[in-house]
């Protein structure tokens, strides 16, 4: 890890339109003033309007409660969060079982907006509040043999209506190579625009990986397992042809039912244009030089 | 019971099932414009106009077993719960081609290459010259072969239903019971239910 991820997406991109105006005419009358490269900095946030709180928790994928976009907004209210605790295992140095609040004692929470990409072909800008899971991962103690990181869900059905059907093996298990959990973008989610997870975003604890579609942000995360293996994954289990185990944001590689080559942006309305996906969801640069010398097309 | 339902359905004209059945598909689009339909509306509204002409189908499916075992007659709407259903695919075809893909030169290269689109299109092509052949003329015009062409309609059944199943994520409950109830319907259908039903109504066999 030779450096901290810093964001290029701004509080531009969260705060309210109108705001936003205001503070690019301010920008504008900089350039007037010789600062060009502010004002041109200002240009490059245009391209992205922010998702506001009820775009970010009233839609989402998360088949515990409900396949519906709308169930688990409905539904997850009864998820109890509080206490929790994250088993860590498998090649660490300190394996166990860690009390969420210990976890947050010992973690620096940063604000971090990030892209984010659904396989489904939508898409949204969410500020989400977290810790690099790397760093959890040294309080651990990874061993040297590890390559691997798995991760799962928590799986109480009497809690969890969805889990009632089998659309899932569950509990919903995901998993990253070391490195990739290991690269300062990847974020272990605690909150959204600064307040605490709301249960259909994954309280209280959730990974985001902003480079690869949705689904490998794994919610709710109640145990960690670092491995010497592959993990078998929930959407590759159910069906391995359509979901790989990198899942990269990838425009070029089409999903077998949806064209990845676009995106829609949630919150624009009935007449939202499609725009174009960019290739690791717009953090090439970032991530790119691990995947060097694959075939992304056949690792998908 | 079942004759005092028969006779108020008997008084019921059917202009009032065209309009109160095509009454939701503006009011659904009236809902996506003005945050009704959540925040993502476009593939809302492709939702609920593909699940109503679905349960719409179900419907015209269920209206001649209605009568055979249950002595139920509906058979003068039938006509109009079809043209509903070709009205609310026609609705869910719409929307995905100007609202959701948008891009021309995708659509077709979606309906060759994706099987849930395919087999949707496919619904629609057959669905097509059943709504054309919907009115009293071509009834007249065609003759027995009016009857074979309208058949068609349980393939599209099928066809709606499968395509339902492969477009959701992960194998889902809702497209199953929509594929179920379309294929007990086509059951029904066989000679075997046919023989119990005709002559004294021996409801076994089925």
């Amino acid at each position: 890890m030779a450096y901290r991820w810093t964001n290029d997406l701004t509080h531009a991109d969260v705060t309210p339109r109108g705001a936003f105006l205001n503070r690019r005419q301010i920008m504008a009358g900089m350039a007037g003033l010789g600062l060009s490269t502010m004002a041109g900095r200002a240009q490059a946030d245009d391209a992205l309007e922010p998702n506001s709180w009820e775009d970010v928790t009233s839609y989402n994928n998360y088949y515990e409660f409900g396949t519906g976009k709308g169930d688990p907004a409905d539904n997850a209210h009864v998820l109890t969060t509080s206490p929790w605790s994250v088993t860590i295992d498998g090649l660490v140095d300190r394996p166990g079982e860690y009390d969420f609040k210990d976890i947050l004692s010992e973690m620096t929470i940063e604000e971090r907006i990030y892209r984010f990409r659904c396989v489904e072909a939508w898409s949204m800008v969410v500020p989400w509040n977290g810790f690099e899971l790397s760093d959890l991962l040294a309080m651990a103690g990874v061993q040297d043999g590890a390559k691997y990181v798995a991760f799962e869900t928590l799986y109480r059905p009497e809690e969890m209506p969805g889990t009632a059907y089998r659309v899932l093996d569950w509990p919903y298990r995901e998993g990253l190579r070391l490195d990739e959990a290991m690269n300062p973008l990847t974020l272990m989610a605690t909150g959204i625009f600064g307040k605490d997870l709301p249960n259909q975003n994954g309280a209280p604890l959730r990974l985001v990986v902003p480079w690869k579609y949705g689904f490998k942000s794994i919610k709710a995360i109640v145990r960690i397992t670092l491995t010497d293996e592959e993990p078998p994954t929930s959407w590759n289990m159910s069906n391995g042809r359509e979901y790989g185990f990198y899942s990269n944001v990838n425009p070029e590689v089409s999903h077998p039912r949806w064209s990845q080559a676009t995106e829609r942006r949630i919150g624009g309305g009935l007449f939202a244009k499609r725009q174009p996906t960019l290739m690791f969801n717009g953090y090439q640069d970032e991530v790119a030089a691990m995947y060097e010398g694959m075939d992304l097309r056949k690792s998908f | 019971m079942r004759d005092r339902l028969n006779q108020s359905l008997r008084h019921l004209p059917t202009w009032v099932v065209y309009i109160v059945g095509t009454l939701p598909a503006p009011w659904l689009f009236y809902q996506g414009l003005t945050g009704g339909l959540g925040v993502e509306p476009i593939k809302a509204l492709e939702h609920e106009y593909g699940e109503l002409a679905l349960q719409l189908l179900v419907f015209s499916l269920a209206i001649t077993p209605l009568r055979k075992f249950a002595g139920i007659n509906l058979l003068k709407f039938r006509r109009a719960v079809g043209l509903l259903c070709f009205l609310y695919v026609t609705c869910h075809l719409m929307v995905w081609l100007v609202l959701d893909v948008q891009i021309p030169g995708q659509i077709w290269a979606d309906i060759l290459k994706r099987p849930y689109i395919t087999i949707g299109m496919a619904g629609f092509l057959l669905l097509l010259p059943l709504a054309v052949t919907s009115n009293n003329w071509s009834i007249r015009r065609l003759g027995p072969l009016w009857r074979k062409l309208h058949r068609a309609s349980y393939v599209i059944g099928l066809l709606g239903a499968v395509h339902f199943i492969l477009l959701v994520k992960g194998v889902q409950i809702e497209p199953l019971i929509y594929l179920a109830l379309i294929v007990g319907l086509l059951l029904l259908r066989l000679p075997t239910g046919r023989a119990a039903s005709s002559g004294r109504v021996r409801r076994q066999g089925v």
